[in-house]
């Protein structure tokens, strides 16, 4: 065992093999957690819309499909860099880290920015959002305003989410750039990872379950 | 060392598939067919997170205890929505027998006149 590798074995540890899943499975416990909080939201949205399918289906007619489609692949792009920086990090390849990184980076700011300029903007300045602007007067007015309340806690509890992902990323572009990760110390890297593809998986049934309702034949 | 390196080539056929599934339910959302519409939706975002967890999130060269988590989360996340499911919508099967609606406190209050309709 080479002193770096000695150095990015913690002492509580036996081997790198046990720090890894050790690593792996505090990081899935978390996200299991993290599947209860969305969890509850998604349960919520079952009921609301069994019980007002009239209201969600029209709220969710509202709503902008291509908008949603790109922002959907935006972030399917997104995990591919981010599995490739894992890959990067674990094959030691500092360069091909640190793009793949900006990359993920990037195209995690593009999915905000898109939702918050195309999407929520346009949904408040058309008299959408409960609690705030919520001028809307139509059949099912009472459940076409809680469709918009899930629709906003639910995106807006994902973007938060990504916000935290972009912070994460930007700590570990700071310690790639200065070749903190490589074969036997990229834990950290794949943990995130980890996290921005759960992050990618609830976006998948936000994205059919929001904008598709009902169809749009 | 400690963990499996995956071919490059196989996360771009992922992303690829993955691609190909959000045009095809953005598509099939066009087609009329009734209530089918949802289930279609859900069966193919499965399909998709599956790919995700499978191959990007390694579950393929996981070990069984982070398997053990992950199908656990997914257990958990199956009785939280149909057990609240089974309440909800069995409600209504039986009625309040005569009387039952009083409490210690009295009458249940009426609902607002502009209360969601049931």
């Amino acid at each position: 065992m080479s002193d770096h590798a000695a150095s990015a074995l913690a002492h509580q540890f036996e081997d790198l093999d046990q720090q890894h899943e050790a690593a792996s499975f505090g990081m899935w416990i978390f996200l299991a957690t993290e599947v209860m909080f969305f969890g509850g939201l998604f349960a919520g949205y079952t009921i609301y819309r069994n019980l007002y399918q009239p209201g969600f289906a029209a709220g969710s007619h509202m709503l902008n499909v291509t908008i949603g489609a790109i922002n959907t692949a935006v972030l399917i792009g997104s995990s591919l860099t981010m599995a490739l920086a894992v890959r990067a990090a674990q094959t030691g390849k500092r360069n091909a880290l640190v793009t793949f990184l900006i990359l993920t980076i990037l195209l995690g700011l593009a999915f905000i920015l898109i939702k918050l300029t195309l999407e929520w903007r346009h949904d408040y300045v058309e008299g959408l959002a409960p609690g705030l602007n919520f001028t809307f007067a139509g059949a099912h007015a009472k459940s076409v305003e809680l469709f918009f309340f899930f629709y906003f806690t639910m995106t807006g509890v994902h973007a938060a989410h990504m916000v935290v992902g972009v912070g994460i990323l930007s700590y570990l572009l700071v310690q790639a750039w200065r070749g903190k990760y490589g074969p036997d110390r990229f834990n950290m890297v794949e943990g995130t990872g980890l996290y921005w593809h759960f992050v990618d998986i609830v976006w998948i049934f936000l994205f059919p379950l929001l904008y598709l309702i009902g169809g749009r034949y | 060392m400690s963990a499996h390196v995956v071919p490059q080539k196989l996360y771009f056929i992922i992303f690829a598939a993955l691609l190909a599934m959000t045009a095809l339910t953005t598509g099939m959302a066009y087609v009329d067919l009734g209530k089918w519409n949802t289930v279609v939706a859900l069966v193919i975002a499965c399909c998709k997170a599956t790919l995700v967890v499978l191959f990007f999130m390694h579950w393929k060269w996981s070990t069984h205890l982070v398997r053990v988590v992950i199908v656990s989360a997914l257990l958990w996340l199956a009785i939280l929505i149909s057990l609240t499911c089974t309440d909800f919508f069995s409600r209504h099967w039986t009625p309040v027998p005569q009387g039952w609606g009083e409490t210690s406190l009295g009458n249940p209050p009426a609902p607002p006149a502009n209360a969601l309709p049931r």
